[in-house]
């Protein structure tokens, strides 16, 4: 049996939008797939060692579910988008789902390959020392070279 | 049943069951048994799928005292 090949492009860098990269390849990983991650734009921040600022919004985001109706102009307000991210992060927690770092690890344990495009990197002029390692760093060329032999190709 | 080594998924959401079932499985010999439990319900249609796309055999599926139990033969 050949082994089977999934490619994920990472391009979000939200709280609710790095999890399905990180779950979807972690559980590829333990289905026996080689797996491979290209993070570009704002997905770039998913490979950053710290990931505190990795947030949720509730602001040009009506489908997420709030406790409380919030009205726009409230949303607005200093301070919403870590008091968002805060209780997101703790119902994550309440419903036993793993956090971004621990799914981040079982990854890179499973051997998912993390890809940095190296265009976006030095757009945003992001500092590789702040990345986790092992990352490597290429271009669209050499993710086709990989994805163009995939069972399974997903861009999120 | 009889099994070789227990992994308790319970309070464990999706993929976390899944994931850390095949690494509960990586030192464990061909033909030993995994009892896995979990209370996340979408572990059954997960673990028969993990079972079927790995080679590995699921035994059996049960359901004691609101948890999951899995018997996982290893291939």
């Amino acid at each position: 049996m050949t082994t089977k090949k999934m490619a994920i492009i990472a391009t979000k860098g939200t709280l609710d939008m790095a999890y399905p990269p990180f779950i979807l390849a972690s559980t590829a990983a333990a289905l026996g797939y080689d797996v491979q991650i290209f993070f570009t734009f704002y997905g770039l921040q998913l490979l950053r060692k710290d990931l505190s600022n990795v947030m949720i919004s509730p602001l040009a985001n009506p489908a997420m579910p709030m406790p409380i109706p919030m009205p726009v102009m409230v949303q607005m307000l200093p301070g919403m988008e870590s008091i968002a991210t805060m209780m997101m992060k703790q119902k994550l927690k309440k419903h036993g789902v793993a956090s971004l770092e621990e799914l981040r690890d079982l990854c890179l344990e499973a051997d998912v390959k993390f890809v940095a495009c190296q265009m976006t990197v030095d757009l945003f002029e992001f500092d590789k020392s702040e990345f986790i390692e092992p990352v490597e760093y290429a271009g669209a060329a050499a993710f086709f070279g990989f994805a163009g032999e995939t069972d399974i190709c997903l861009f999120v | 049943m009889n099994f070789d080594k227990e992994f308790n998924a319970s309070g464990m959401s999706c993929p976390l069951p899944i994931v850390k079932t095949k690494k509960a499985l990586v030192d464990m010999a061909s033909g030993q048994v995994l009892k896995v439990i979990a209370t996340d319900s979408g572990a059954v249609k997960d673990m028969q799928a993990f079972a079927d796309q790995t080679g590995n055999t699921l035994l059996s599926t049960s359901e004691e005292g609101g948890a999951y139990v899995f018997m996982m033969q290893k291939k």
